[in-house]
């Protein structure tokens, strides 16, 4: 008689199957249980997910690096010197930092004039290299972005921001191959973009134009702006950074101490501090979850106790019939993993309908983070192990109460 | 068949210890059906408890077939039990939610009886004791007599060297009792060996030896001239 013996289960389910109420009542706690698991933890996938699509088109592994003013003398030069950085230190980053994998360097000009029509937005213009699309997609909502031809060939040609659209343009006109005229030079646009949710350094009334256009047009030579920063996968940004600024203050005869000589931004650190985030949201959930299971199991050996009891004289007959004391515990600890599954298994169906019928409310929203809240196969399979080695556990105990009830007072108990 | 042998049996409560079985020695061959008489508290439950392996004794012998019964972990308890005895009680113990074939086949389900042999042997069982329409029906659908009668089928069902029955008709009435013991009778008349524990009178006569205890001890042991029970059955 081995444990997959059919006249075992079909001693265990007509067990089951015959006292219906007690069966349904049992499971209800395990169901329970269930549900509030998957849904904790479905819940965290999909903040996780909705934390994801606002950043989604920004790499995670990239920082942004630009001139501050120094703040302290050195090398014979006063405190308070300004730096510009100049594309040879985007070459020379490139040679001497390993980790570096792409550098889009960009300059800007906060006073430009944005004229088209008679109608100015005071758009803030950009000179930029189409590989910043990779540290920073931008949506483009029509035309195409920036490209490296537009760069070779120092194309006099634009991408606008939808803010800038609104003021440049009248509504529902068509932008694509229209000029507008930027400190007096006319730009044809290509492009209009959509501001992204996540963190957003230029907004919607933005006007990119190619670098070395920029660099021609505005006089402006070598000098950039800032840096976007794309770091080689599995490296860490951080050292990167300490890598770059050292270089960079031997190179301008900073202070090794001075801190704001450059500044920094490592998008590497929000993303960090979001999933420690997530994960402690997870975890917890994970800790309600298995303690909120412990309770529902408990409360079937709970019941089974309260059945042994009441099956006392079922059991002594059996006992008295031959059924060896594993005989009795085996058919209990199964009755306990078979009502204990059953439940879960509802329970799963239940959750995953509730977490589908979320996301359907929420998952298109803009500004809610949730998305696509799903549980993983992993998260369900370790819950299910969980459930059944739980039940396994906590069947011992009315197994074993069952197991020490002697046939005699069994039978004498009517 | 059964022997007996100085046997003896306490009950300890605390500081108080109750000596039950004061020294028994019995002998029963086989194909015999004795009645077990006594007055309650005469020691009678605890002696058929005994030769049922659903107690231990204390000191003594008891061999059954041959085989001493000492030391007896649950397990060999059990698998002795399912393989030497059959038992029916005076509240029939059926399990209730099962049928009374199901009832019938459950000895054989311990004894790794596949499944379809298990129900094929219970309904000739159930047969033989008259009860052919009733294979698929509960309990709760029988009358008291019927389930005696399925108790009994459940007892032969294993193929006992002994039944034992505990007040077998304790909860009939005289006619059903006398149904009862005519099935007894008959089973015994196919050699099987039997003990009946009574206190009726007309009951034990029916068999053909009584044992009396009293305190603990048998006080008379007789063969008697057996009454069969289908002189009242009309």
């Amino acid at each position: 008689m081995g444990i997959f013996d059919r006249d075992l289960w079909n001693e265990v389910f007509s067990t089951l199957s015959k006292n219906m109420l007690r069966t349904v009542l049992t499971t209800l706690g395990v169901i329970f249980a269930i549900i509030i698991l998957i849904l904790l933890l479905g819940a965290t996938t999909g903040m996780s997910n909705g934390f994801n699509k606002i950043f989604a088109g920004t790499a995670s592994n990239s920082m942004f690096m630009w001139t501050q003013t120094t703040s302290m003398p050195y090398g014979g030069f006063e405190r308070g010197r300004r730096i510009d950085f100049t594309l040879e230190d985007v070459d020379l980053i490139k040679r001497q930092v390993s980790e570096v994998d792409i550098i889009a360097p960009r300059i800007q000009s906060g006073s430009a004039t944005v004229i088209r029509e008679g109608k100015t937005s005071g758009s803030g213009v950009y000179g930029d290299y189409p590989s910043i699309s990779l540290v920073s997609k931008k949506r483009i909502v029509e035309g195409r972005f920036l490209n490296q031809s537009d760069i070779d060939e120092s194309k006099k040609v634009c991408v606008i921001g939808l803010d800038a659209y609104k003021l440049l343009f009248d509504k529902g006109e068509n932008a694509i191959g229209k000029f507008i005229q930027v400190n007096g030079i006319y730009f044809m646009v290509v492009g209009v973009y959509k501001r992204n949710d996540n963190i957003n350094f230029e907004g919607e009334n933005a006007v990119f134009v190619p670098f070395t256009t920029f660099q021609k047009v505005f006089n402006t030579g070598n000098k950039i702006g800032w840096m976007a920063i794309l770091i080689h996968p599995g490296k860490q940004v951080k050292v990167a950074e300490n890598k770059i600024k050292t270089l960079m203050k031997e190179k301008y005869n900073v202070h090794p101490n001075d801190v704001r000589a450059f500044g920094s931004f490592d998008m590497s650190e929000v993303f960090t501090g979001i999933s420690a985030f997530v994960m402690v949201l997870q975890g917890f959930s994970f800790f309600v979850g298995i303690f909120t299971l412990l309770a529902g199991v408990i409360a079937v050996s709970n019941i089974l106790l309260i059945t042994v009891k009441e099956r006392t004289n079922e059991i002594g007959v059996r006992r008295a019939l031959g059924a060896t004391p594993k005989i009795i515990k085996r058919q209990i600890i199964l009755e306990s993993i078979v009502l204990t599954t059953f439940a879960g298994l509802i329970g799963f169906v239940i959750s995953v309908a509730v977490l589908h019928f979320l996301d359907y409310k929420f998952g298109a929203s803009e500004d809610f983070p949730f998305v696509n809240p799903t549980v993983s196969l992993l998260q369900i399979t370790i819950s299910f192990i969980l459930m059944v080695t739980l039940s396994v556990l906590i069947g011992l105990i009315p197994a074993n109460r069952a197991v020490k009830i002697k046939p005699i007072e069994a039978l004498r108990e009517e | 068949m059964i022997e007996i042998k100085n046997l003896h049996k306490s009950y300890h409560m605390g500081s108080n210890s109750l000596h039950v079985l004061k020294g028994i020695n019995l002998s029963i061959k086989e194909g015999e059906l004795v009645a077990i008489m006594g007055s309650s508290g005469s020691g009678k439950s605890t002696f058929l408890n005994i030769l049922g392996m659903l107690d231990n004794l204390d000191e003594g012998e008891y061999i059954l077939d041959e085989v001493p019964i000492k030391n007896l972990n649950e397990t060999k308890a059990a698998n002795y039990r399912n393989k030497f005895l059959g038992f029916i009680f005076q509240s029939f113990n059926l399990i209730n939610y099962k049928t009374a074939w199901e009832n019938v086949a459950l000895p054989l389900y311990y004894q790794g009886v596949p499944r379809k042999e298990r129900k094929e042997r219970a309904i000739k069982h159930l047969e033989s004791v008259g009860l052919g329409p009733w294979i698929e029906h509960l309990p709760s659908e029988l009358s008291g007599g019927q389930k005696q009668r399925v108790a009994i089928a459940r007892a032969l069902a294993a193929e006992p060297k002994v039944m034992l029955a505990d007040e077998p008709t304790g909860a009939l009435d005289s006619t059903t009792s006398r149904e009862v013991m005519d099935l007894v009778q008959k089973i015994n008349d196919q050699g099987k060996t039997i003990l009946v524990v009574t206190h009726e009178d007309d009951i034990a006569h029916m068999c053909k030896r009584i044992v009396h205890l009293k305190d603990g001890v048998i006080v008379e042991d007789s063969y008697v001239n057996q009454v069969r029970a289908s002189e009242y059955v009309q």
